[in-house]
Parts: structure tokens; C-alpha cells; sequence
């Protein structure tokens, strides 16, 4: 009996936890951008920026090298110059040298593997989150994220962006309100400007979007020729079945 | 040439003729095809059965090849997933039809069984071919279920586990009755390769053998129609039944033609749209399975929506979450008393009167509106809207002899109508 | 109810049509399963051509590689065994390498590119066991002082140039694998492209 009322428990546990974080889902509103997988320079660009900023800590322990090489239009001697630090076997995955040990003293978390995260968190929400990091003091790194809260994360970015700040701004309803991304105000500049660390992150989110399924074009350029089949195969398979129960009456 | 043709003929129809005296070989082709006469009214809902017995050859073609590149253990499910996804070549496409077949798989047999509500396929003399359907509906759930561990992400991980957690709530038995699901404390890479083992071994052969029987009852008894008049009460002189057909070859044809449709559709989300908005494939599946973390909102996959609202609508009683497991068991389960509850004179919607008509509408919305809702958060409005259309669901059922004993059927023809 | 009048060559014509359209489609289906069986890209990355660092090979020492999981043998071999094989001509049964398989820089009487060093893939071409390594007295050969490999399977027997003798089952020498030398003392296993 003590264990029927223990079970219920942890059953009625679960059931308000789906429901509460359900209610906390949410949030903010995305910044929106448009993925296009087709623009291989910007492609090669986005791979610079993760090979150099991301790679470090997190790794994509599911793409190849030669993988991405053929898919973007990289040689394999220009891989080997400037796009892989750890190894120089073209068929290896991206994996990094940080054991997860080591990871997780330094960050407090093991820093996840970037292999499908655009699948899971979606191109607008990577792209808004590496806009609205800002300075705040209280958290270990010294910044936050507007999109992500509380991230366990460094601005990586930060000599490209520069730093943000939330401005607290009077709302003359004087009701409590959460920050927007209308709040962030820029307080050091970096080495790009607003429009040059834009298409920046364009281009690494795109990135990832192609790292979070490779196959991705080639899958809509088969589709294609696919749906072209079977719509043949639909007008003959009809005409035929029109034929046969011309029988019928 | 006309001798050499002659000859082969005459070799093919001698092998025939080998074969037939060893095995019943033209005889299953005639009880079955050539000579099974069908309702010659079929209409667009009878492709369904068709497409069920399709998608099921290309979960089962699919599984096989996934199954050689697949992993089920903790440490390397996920990492499979994503070898197939990769590495191996086509893989991918074999993937996304296996996950796309799963939920084409129930969008086919909620159209099958809707085909059934409203023709009245149910009643007698088919309450045999309604119960195994059902039995195979509960086998593909549990199937669904099984399956969709495997690929061991996030919402794998802890769907299962809130699923697991439901029959430790059934009093007495229910805590050791969770624990022997699991073989673990929680769910793990035990409770994994005991899936694996039920989703590519058991189940498999149970929804065979249980789709033969399905097959046997229909043949037997033969197929109703959009009129619900039994065909063989109106015979001719050679004993064929006057509004019947030959299946082979007028619903062959007709049944390619339909796959020749489904195909569009589903091939269009193969390779257009895989992950279906996330409702085939979850977000949070991307990432791999995390006991110490609930992802932050977990819903199951479409399929089981309506239930997963059911069980939320019910207010736990006296400390125990019973209540709702109970709910969403006879949710699933009353429609093997369908053709028990309706006291219909008639089958088809077509000749019976509004109440029944307005009972299946209102069925029909209240699903739909369960399945909405079970993807939702829960705030206190939803929660209310569950219990009204949970009300609306079960009264379906449970008022049926009534109103359906009050109906104003009309009259039924003797002849099916085109 | 059934039509007597029906127009039976429009009716063979779309069965055979939609018989060659399915067909196709069916075909065309079964390529993507067909490939998933090939080697993974994983397969092809473990099995990409390998570097052996051979500077520390003694004369006479033999060592033991994989390419592609398969045991790649490296033998440097002495004066006398390279005298061996030129002397063995009459009792191998394929002496110049017309019926075996390697590259054609390796078509000649050491099997090698370099005399003194000895790559061939360690199984047997007769039904593919690997045999083993016989420093000295190997039965049937020159005298109880000769060695060569030996196959535990089925008795075949070879020669240090990889050539299999007389009467016994394996039908030819063993196989060669592409390979060059990066430098005089760097060997690439799986490649001969002359990537240097």
C-alpha cells in the first residue's frame, strides 16, 4: 500500500510538471531570418565562424569534414589549412579535444553537442540568441542572454559585436514588464559594425541550419522529380482504373 | 513465334497445374481476388484498408533496413540515429519514411475506422471484423509507443516515462507492475532494449497474425457498403450477387489508383517536410535523452493526443492519478462495444435519422478538439474544455442505445444505390 | 452487368503502361536500400588510406598493419630471402604474377616496389583465413632453413614475395594493395595516386 501512494505520488509529480512547464514555454518572440541553404559562400562563411568561435567547446560530433567540404565546396587541402585544428584526417567528425570532465569544472555544464541543435532549438531562436547577450555582473561569465536566461555560455562573440546593455527603461503604466530586445543598447563597439556582425550571425546560423541535416537540398531536389513520377503514375493508374469499370453499370 | 508462345503458355499453365494439385494455389486467388465479390458502390473511404496494408509493408521494409544500422542501447541509439541520418548512405530517405510511415499509419486507420461510424461496418454479422480491427488498432498503439523510444532523445526518453509512470497508479500492482516494464528503477537502456526487442520482434508478428484474421473475417463475411445493404441477400441465377463485382480486377485497379494518391501525399512530406511542423518529429527529440532534465514541454506525438487529454481532464481522486488512467483506458478500449451499443435497425449514415448524425458529429469535433488540446499547456480553460468534450466522447458511447433506438431511420432500399 | 464491348488493345496498352511506369518506380525505389548497404561514410573514413612509419624495421622483421580492417603485412626482407624467391621460380605456381591481383608496379618477380620490402594483404586468396607468418621451415619449400606463410585453414602455403606454391588449394598469390612510399622511410597504405 505505501508504494501504490509513493507511485501516485511521483505520477501526479510528472503530470504537474509537464503542465507547469508547459505554462513557462513560451517567452519572448523570436527575431525572425530567412535560411537559405543555397548560398555556399555564405555557407563557407558560417563554417569559419563555427570552426574558429564554437568549435572550441562544443562539438558536432555527427559531420565529417570531407562531408562538409563536399557539400559546400571546400577542397581538401583548404579544410586542412583553415577549417580543422584537431586532426588532419579529412573523414574525421568534429569532435573537440575538452573532455567532458573538464567541460563541465569549467562551465558547470557540459557545453551540448552543436550536431542537430538547430533542430531542436530552430534557426530564429539561435539567430536571436546571439544578439542579446548583455552585461550583468551577477552571472559567472559576466553576461546573460535575453533569449536564453541564465545561460551557462560566455559572449564568444563579443570582440566581433562588442557588449549590450538593458537599459531599464520607465514604462509610464509603471507595470512590471519583461525586457524586450527593444531594450538592448550597445555600450563598446566590436571589430564589425551592426550590419557587418548581422550577416555574420546569418551566415553561422545558416550554417548550422545545413549542420543540423546535410541532406536538406538534395532531399527537396529529389522530391522534385519524385512528386513529377507520381503524377504520371496517378493519370496512368487512373486511366487505367477508368477503363476497367467502363464494365460496370 | 506462335509455337514458341503456345509453348511457354503451355509450360506456365503445367506448372500451374503442378503447384495446384500440391497447394491452393488458384483457389486462394479466386476466395480471394478474382472470385470475391465486392459492393460494386465503394466509395473514397474504402481505400483506407488498402493503404493500412501499404503503409504496413513500408513500415516493415523500412524497419528491416533500419534495424542494420541501428544501435538500442543508451549509448549509441541516438548516435545511430544520426549515423543512418548521415553516414549511411540513403539512410536518410529510409529514416523519414519509416518515422513518416508511422504517422501515416494512423492517419490511414482513424480514416478507416471513421469509414466504419459511418456505414454502420460494425454491426452484425461483422462485430468479429470489428473486434480484430480494434485488437490491431491496440497493437499498432503499443507498436507506435515501443518505436518511439528508439531513437532515444528527449521527448523518447521521457514520453515513455510518463507512459511507464501511468500503470504504476493502478492500485496494488502498480509500482512493481512499472518496475517489470522498465526492468529498472527508471527508465533506462534495459527498459530500451526490451523495446526494441517488442517494437522489431513481437509486435510485428502479432499485427501479422491479427491482420490475417482481420482479412479471414472479411472474406468470410464479406464487405459492407455506403448503403449498408448486404449484397449476397440479392443473388442471380449463377449465384453471384447482382450489385456485386469481382475484386480482381475492378478494385485492384482502383486500390493502385489509390495508392498512387496516398503516395503523393506522402512522399510530398518524405521529402518536403519530415519533421511535419514538429508533430512527427518533436523538436526536443533532437536532443538526446537526459535523465536529470524534463524538457520544458512535453506532449506525446499527435496520435495519442486525445487520450493524453482525456487523462488530464480528470481531477486525481483522494491522492490517486487512477482515475485518469482508467479515463483514458476506456477511452481506447469502448469502442470494442460498438456494436453492442447501437441499436440501430439500420447501418449507414444514410438512412438513419439526425440523432445519430448529430452523436457522430459531435464525436467527431470532440476528438479532434481532445487531440488539440492534449498538445497544449494546461491552463484552467483547457482543462474545463477537456472534461466537456471528455463528456461529449464517452456520452457517444454510452447514450448510444438510446438515441439510436429513438432514431428516425429511414426506410432501406433493397439495391445499392450509385 | 459486365460489358461485353470492351476495347481489349486500349486495355492491354495502359496495363502494360502502368505495368512500365510502376515497374520503374519500383526499381527505382529499391536503389535507396540497395545503397544504405554499402560502406557508411564512417566505414570509408575508418577505412581511408593509412601512414606507417617503417625507419625502425629491422632486415628480416615483419609487422602487421590494418587498412579497411583488413591485416596489411609489411615484411623488409634480408638479402637471402630476396635470393630465396629468385631461386623458388620453379615450384610457385604463378612465378611472374600473370594470374594474381596487384597494382602494375608490383607485377615482377619480388612483388614489390622496392625489393627489400614485401606489402601484400594477409589473407589468403583461397577462401580468405589469414595465414601465418613462418620465420623458418616452412614445410615444402626449399629446405627445413626456408620460411614463408602458412595458412592454418587449408595448408596453402607462400612464399616471402606473397607467391603461393605448387599444389595446394589457394589458386593465386596474395594480394597487393596500392601503396608508396611518402619518403624513403614513410609508407601510404590505400593509396598510390602519387600524392606527393
Amino acid at each position: 500500500m505505501k508504494g501504490f501512494y509513493k507511485n501516485n505520488k511521483i505520477v501526479f509529480i510528472l503530470l504537474m510538471m509537464i503542465s507547469a512547464g508547459a505554462s513557462a514555454a513560451g517567452g519572448a518572440k523570436l527575431m525572425h531570418m530567412e535560411v537559405d541553404l543555397s548560398d555556399q559562400a555564405s555557407l563557407q562563411r558560417g563554417a569559419k565562424t563555427f570552426v574558429n568561435y564554437c568549435l572550441s567547446c562544443h562539438s558536432a560530433a555527427y559531420m565529417r569534414y570531407n562531408r562538409m567540404g563536399e557539400d559546400l565546396g571546400i577542397s581538401d587541402d583548404v579544410l586542412k589549412a583553415n577549417f580543422m585544428f584537431g586532426t588532419d584526417k579529412v573523414g574525421d567528425t568534429m569532435e573537440i579535444a575538452m573532455s567532458p570532465e573538464d567541460a563541465d569544472s569549467f562551465f558547470g555544464v557540459t557545453p551540448p553537442d552543436l550536431s542537430v541543435i538547430a533542430r531542436s532549438r530552430g534557426a530564429d531562436w539561435l539567430y536571436s540568441y546571439f544578439k542579446t547577450f548583455y552585461v550583468d555582473e551577477s552571472r559567472p561569465f559576466g553576461v546573460n542572454n535575453l533569449t536564453f536566461k541564465d545561460v551557462g555560455m560566455p559572449h564568444v562573440l563579443w570582440q566581433l559585436q562588442g557588449m549590450q546593455r538593458l537599459t531599464k527603461r520607465e514604462h509610464h503604466d509603471g507595470a512590471h514588464h519583461a525586457p524586450g530586445y527593444e531594450d538592448l543598447e550597445s555600450i563598446s563597439y566590436g571589430s564589425q559594425n551592426e550590419d557587418e556582425y548581422d550577416r555574420t550571425v546569418r551566415d553561422l546560423v545558416n550554417f548550422m541550419v545545413y549542420l543540423g541535416e546535410p541532406i536538406k537540398l538534395k532531399r527537396v531536389s529529389i522530391g522534385i522529380w519524385v512528386m513529377l513520377y507520381l503524377f504520371v503514375l496517378t493519370i496512368v493508374t487512373y486511366l487505367l482504373k477508368k477503363e476497367y469499370w467502363r464494365d460496370v453499370h | 513465334m506462335a509455337d514458341i508462345e503456345k509453348q511457354v503458355i503451355n509450360g506456365l499453365t503445367g506448372l500451374r497445374d503442378w503447384v495446384d494439385a500440391r497447394f491452393p494455389l488458384v483457389k486462394s486467388w479466386n476466395e480471394h481476388l478474382a472470385k470475391y465479390y465486392a459492393p460494386k458502390n465503394f466509395n473514397f473511404w474504402y481505400f483506407f484498408g488498402s493503404l493500412a496494408l501499404l503503409v504496413l509493408v513500408i513500415q516493415i521494409l523500412t524497419g528491416i533496413w533500419l534495424t542494420m544500422n541501428y544501435n538500442p542501447s543508451a549509448e549509441g541509439a541516438f548516435a545511430s540515429v544520426e549515423f543512418i541520418m548521415r553516414d549511411v548512405p540513403g539512410g536518410w530517405f529510409i529514416r523519414y519514411m519509416h518515422s513518416t510511415g508511422a504517422s501515416a499509419f494512423f492517419v490511414v486507420i482513424f480514416l478507416h475506422m471513421f469509414r466504419t461510424l459511418l456505414y454502420g461496418s460494425y454491426k452484425k454479422p461483422r462485430e468479429l471484423l470489428w473486434l480484430s480491427g480494434m485488437a490491431i488498432y491496440l497493437v499498432i498503439m503499443g507498436e507506435a509507443f515501443f518505436g518511439y523510444l528508439l531513437p532515444w532523445g528527449q521527448m523518447s526518453y521521457w514520453g515513455a516515462q510518463v507512459i511507464i509512470s501511468l500503470f504504476g497508479a493502478i492500485p496494488f500492482i502498480g509500482p512493481d507492475l512499472a518496475e517489470w516494464i522498465r526492468g529498472d528503477f527508471v527508465v533506462s537502456g534495459v527498459t530500451l532494449n526490451r523495446f526494441f526487442s517488442l517494437h522489431v520482434i513481437a509486435f510485428p508478428l502479432l499485427l501479422l497474425g491479427l491482420i490475417a484474421v482481420h482479412i479471414l473475417a472479411l472474406h468470410e463475411v464479406g464487405s459492407n457498403n455506403p448503403d449498408g445493404i448486404e449484397i449476397k441477400k440479392n443473388k442471380g441465377a449463377d449465384g453471384i450477387p447482382l450489385d456485386g463485382i469481382p475484386f480482381h480486377p475492378y478494385y485492384t485497379v482502383k486500390d493502385i489508383f489509390g495508392v498512387a494518391v496516398f503516395f503523393i501525399f506522402f512522399f510530398a512530406v518524405v521529402f518536403f517536410a519530415p519533421e511535419m511542423g514538429g508533430y512527427f518529429l518533436e523538436h526536443a527529440n533532437f536532443n538526446p535523452a537526459d535523465p536529470f532534465k524534463t524538457p520544458e514541454h512535453i506532449a506525446p506525438v499527435w496520435y495519442f493526443t486525445p487520450y493524453y487529454a482525456i487523462l488530464r481532464a480528470i481531477p486525481s481522486i483522494a491522492g490517486s492519478a487512477f482515475p485518469g488512467v482508467v479515463a483514458m483506458g476506456l477511452a481506447v478500449n469502448i469502442f470494442l462495444l460498438l456494436p453492442w451499443l447501437d441499436r440501430s435497425p439500420v447501418k449507414s449514415i444514410r438512412y438513419r435519422g439526425s440523432y445519430y448524425k448529430i452523436a457522430l458529429t459531435a464525436f467527431v469535433i470532440s476528438f479532434i478538439a481532445l487531440g488539440w488540446l492534449g498538445m497544449q499547456g494546461v491552463t484552467p480553460l483547457y482543462t474545463w474544455l477537456a472534461r466537456f468534450f471528455s463528456v461529449v466522447y464517452f456520452a457517444f458511447f454510452l447514450l448510444m442505445p438510446f438515441y439510436t433506438a429513438m432514431d428516425n431511420d429511414k426506410a432501406v432500399p433493397d439495391r445499392v444505390t450509385d | 452487368m459486365i460489358n461485353s464491348d470492351v476495347d481489349k488493345s486500349r486495355r492491354r496498352f495502359l496495363t502494360a503502361a502502368a505495368t512500365v511506369v510502376g515497374g520503374a518506380g519500383t526499381v527505382a525505389g529499391a536503389v535507396p536500400f540497395i545503397a544504405t548497404m554499402t560502406p557508411s561514410a564512417k566505414a570509408k573514413a575508418i577505412g581511408a588510406p593509412i601512414e606507417v612509419d617503417i625507419s625502425k624495421l629491422q632486415p628480416g622483421e615483419f609487422v602487421i598493419e590494418k587498412w579497411q580492417g583488413k591485416p596489411i603485412w609489411i615484411l623488409r626482407r634480408t638479402q637471402e630471402m630476396l635470393d630465396d624467391i629468385t631461386a623458388q621460380a620453379d615450384i610457385v605456381s604463378d612465378p611472374v604474377s600473370d594470374a594474381s591481383a596487384q597494382p602494375e608496379y608490383a607485377k615482377n618477380e619480388y612483388r614489390a616496389r622496392e625489393n627489400e620490402f614485401l606489402v601484400v594483404i594477409g589473407l589468403c586468396t583461397h577462401l580468405g583465413c589469414s595465414p601465418k607468418f613462418i620465420e623458418k621451415g616452412l614445410d615444402g619449400s626449399l629446405s627445413a632453413e626456408k620460411g614463408g606463410f602458412f595458412c592454418p585453414c587449408h595448408g596453402s602455403r607462400f612464399d616471402f614475395a606473397g607467391r603461393v606454391f605448387k599444389d595446394v588449394p589457394a589458386p593465386t598469390n596474395l594480394v597487393v594493395p596500392p601503396y608508396q612510399f611518402l619518403s624513403p622511410s614513410r609508407l601510404l597504405i590505400g593509396d598510390d595516386s602519387e600524392v606527393v
